[in-house]
């Protein structure tokens, strides 16, 4: 028996071991419900134990794993964060940017679009222009813009601003021009108190500020009164702000004059765009209905006794060089009224304004009083490309008041241009007066105009219909 | 050391054994990968690695009886982690536990060759043994997959070759 056992131990064990776990499958088989639902019997221990026995382990290593895992995760998504983070900045720094560009586009805009209404408002003709540089020192206030001769810039136009005055254009280029700005030494314009009504010549301090020394000490000026130009100097249109009274002091040379010094309106400093007027108009009153013309006669006739009354059918003493076109007095062609009823004043006449601009505003104005009379020998008009000035005064029928600036004198203008004024060089539109009809230089046949007598009124008879 | 007869050239085969450690510490490592890291290697799923620890065991050992004894432990523990009928991977293993003992007397197991042939027939004889019990005994009615039986027992011959050398390591001569 023993050697049974030994001899075929191998088989038994076999046996015997298989036998155990058939009879156990087998029980598991019978009852599949308790066994496997509900976990009753041996082989529930069986299990019970041995997961028991290695749910640590698989805890351990589950919790490994995700350590792991998450350490990677973490350090992918921080990677991912960096790179994330890094293009966040650059968009961040591309949204500053274009931020910045944005505002300042926007910034940009608003001013144009101020411009823009402020040329609808006051001025006619205008150029917008770009200031592209400056003169780099204290001593002299120039700046360049980036509109020459080609855009039909002309020397001695005025450069303004929605806010005030900046100066007037000093040398032109072909494509750029330089500005003489109002604050240097060498820059004057006829201005006006706004309150007081006062009429000086402004100039340039060179430190920034701007000086009217002509104003009679007796006269009572207040700070903070706003001056506008009065457009006398045939320059700046008439109106525009020029700054504040910022001081009010007696004569430093101890003359009977105020020292009045103002502050520009305009932040002549931070210059980005300008407007050069080209062309002038001023508003008048539009008279309306029949009586227009009887009026606007009657009041040619009251500023102007050598034009007793309207004559309708005699010849057009046009008198100077001013030109005048058909197309610019209504009277000549009744079927081209002017509806605006505007005063138009068109830069550029050197028979108008022949001297320096700076020159012809101090010499204009008169701020001692009547306008001086010049060019009976012809100096005055040197030919000197200086800003054209047509007058034509209309009423809603198209009648043309006044026409051409004579001989005489030009209300504040300071200039008049006589039969022998030297023509300007620019083309002049084409004129019907004759040169036989010219009124002789220095021999105005109207008094002398008021201080405030405006150019339309000036010396101009009444044109021939 | 012990001797028998062989079909090998040697006139000795080498019996081996292994320390506690190794003896219960690579059946349960083959357990846990098998039936917890497949669970995020599913590819471990065509390896049978406790039935290549069966087979190393026995072969190197070349005693029946331990051989045989491991297998049911191993196939047991196998099913309970599984939670399949216990009894299934059981009375397979101990079946490959039995007959990779008796086998490894008579021929030489240590060529790779061998070792992949041995494998290869080890990994169709479990499946065969593991189906017949399936049918006959549980009763269950699962389809049989020829093709991948098929590329089981190569995928298990080609893996103890490598893993075979790398337990060789482990053995002491006994």
């Amino acid at each position: 028996m023993e050697n049974f056992f030994t001899r075929y131990k191998n088989p038994l064990v076999l046996m015997a071991v298989l036998f155990i776990q058939v009879i156990a499958l087998a029980t598991q088989v019978k009852r599949p419900d308790n066994a496997r639902a509900s976990g009753s019997g041996g082989t529930r221990l069986i299990r019970v134990w041995t997961l028991t026995a290695i749910t640590p382990f698989e805890r351990a290593f589950v919790a490994t794993g995700h350590f792991f895992r998450d350490t990677w995760r973490d350090y992918v998504d921080l990677h991912n964060v960096r790179k994330q983070n890094r293009e966040l900045q650059e968009e961040l720094a591309r949204m500053r940017l274009e931020q910045v560009r944005l505002r300042a586009s926007a910034e940009q805009t608003q001013r144009l679009q101020a411009l823009l209404e402020f040329k609808e408002r006051y001025v006619g003709h205008t150029i917008a222009a770009q200031v592209i540089g400056s003169s780099g020192s204290d001593l002299s206030h120039i700046i360049s813009i980036d509109k020459g001769s080609s855009n039909g810039i002309r020397p001695d136009m005025a450069v303004i601003t929605p806010h005030g005055i900046v100066g007037k254009v000093k040398d032109v280029f072909p494509l750029s021009s330089q500005v003489l700005m109002i604050t240097d030494r060498d820059s004057s314009a006829g201005v006006i108190l706004q309150n007081s009504r006062l009429q000086g010549v402004m100039s340039g301090t060179g430190q920034g500020d701007l000086l009217v020394n002509d104003v009679m000490s007796d006269e009572k000026v207040d700070v903070g009164e706003q001056v506008v130009t009065s457009g006398d100097d045939r320059i700046f249109p008439k109106g525009l702000p020029v700054g504040a009274v910022t001081s009010v002091s007696s004569d430093s040379e101890g003359g009977p004059f105020l020292a009045v010094k103002i502050k520009p309106a305009a932040s002549l400093s931070r210059l980005e765009e300008v407007l050069i007027v080209t062309e002038i108009v001023e508003e008048v009153p539009a008279e309306a209905g029949a009586t227009g013309q009887h009026r606007a006669a009657e009041i040619l006739s009251q500023r102007l006794p050598s034009a007793s009354k309207p004559v309708d059918n005699a010849p057009g003493p046009a008198t100077g060089t001013a030109p005048r076109t058909a197309s610019q007095n209504p009277s000549l062609k009744p079927a081209s009224p002017n509806p605006a009823g505007l005063k138009k004043i068109t830069s550029g006449n050197p028979a108008a304004n022949s001297n320096t601009p700076a020159n012809g505003a101090a010499s204009g104005p008169g701020a001692s009083g009547p306008a001086k009379t010049s060019g009976s020998n012809g100096s005055a008009p040197s030919g000197k490309a200086g800003p054209r000035v047509t007058s034509n005064v209309t009423t809603n029928n198209g009648a043309t008041t006044s026409g051409t600036t004579t001989g005489g004198t030009t209300a504040g203008g300071g200039v008049a241009t006589g039969a022998t004024g030297t023509p300007s060089p620019r083309p002049k539109p084409k004129s019907t007066a004759t040169p036989g009809q010219a009124t002789p230089a220095g021999t105005p046949q109207s008094t002398p105009p008021t201080r405030n007598q405006k150019p339309a009124g000036g010396d101009a008879e009444k044109p021939p219909q | 050391m012990s001797y028998a007869v062989s079909m090998t050239s040697r006139e000795d085969l080498d019996v081996h054994r292994f320390s506690w450690p190794v003896s219960i510490g690579i059946p349960l490592l083959a357990l846990f990968i098998q039936v917890f890291v497949s669970k995020w290697l599913g590819f471990i799923k065509i390896f049978d690695l406790p039935l290549l620890i069966t087979i190393f065991f026995a072969v190197a050992r070349r005693r029946p009886v331990p051989s045989l004894i491991t297998g049911a432990l191993i196939g047991t523990f196998q099913d309970v982690l599984a939670g399949s009928y216990i009894g299934l991977n059981g009375i397979a293993k101990t079946m490959v536990g039995f007959l990779a003992s008796s086998l490894g007397v008579r021929i030489d197991v240590d060529n790779p060759g061998s070792r992949f042939i041995m494998t290869f027939a080890f990994s169709l004889v479990h499946r065969i043994i593991y189906m017949i019990i399936d049918l006959a005994l549980v009763g269950a009615n699962e389809p049989w997959y020829w093709g991948h039986t098929l590329v089981s027992a190569v995928a298990n011959g080609l893996l103890a070759v490598v893993l075979f050398a790398g337990l060789d390591r482990l053995k002491q001569r006994a």
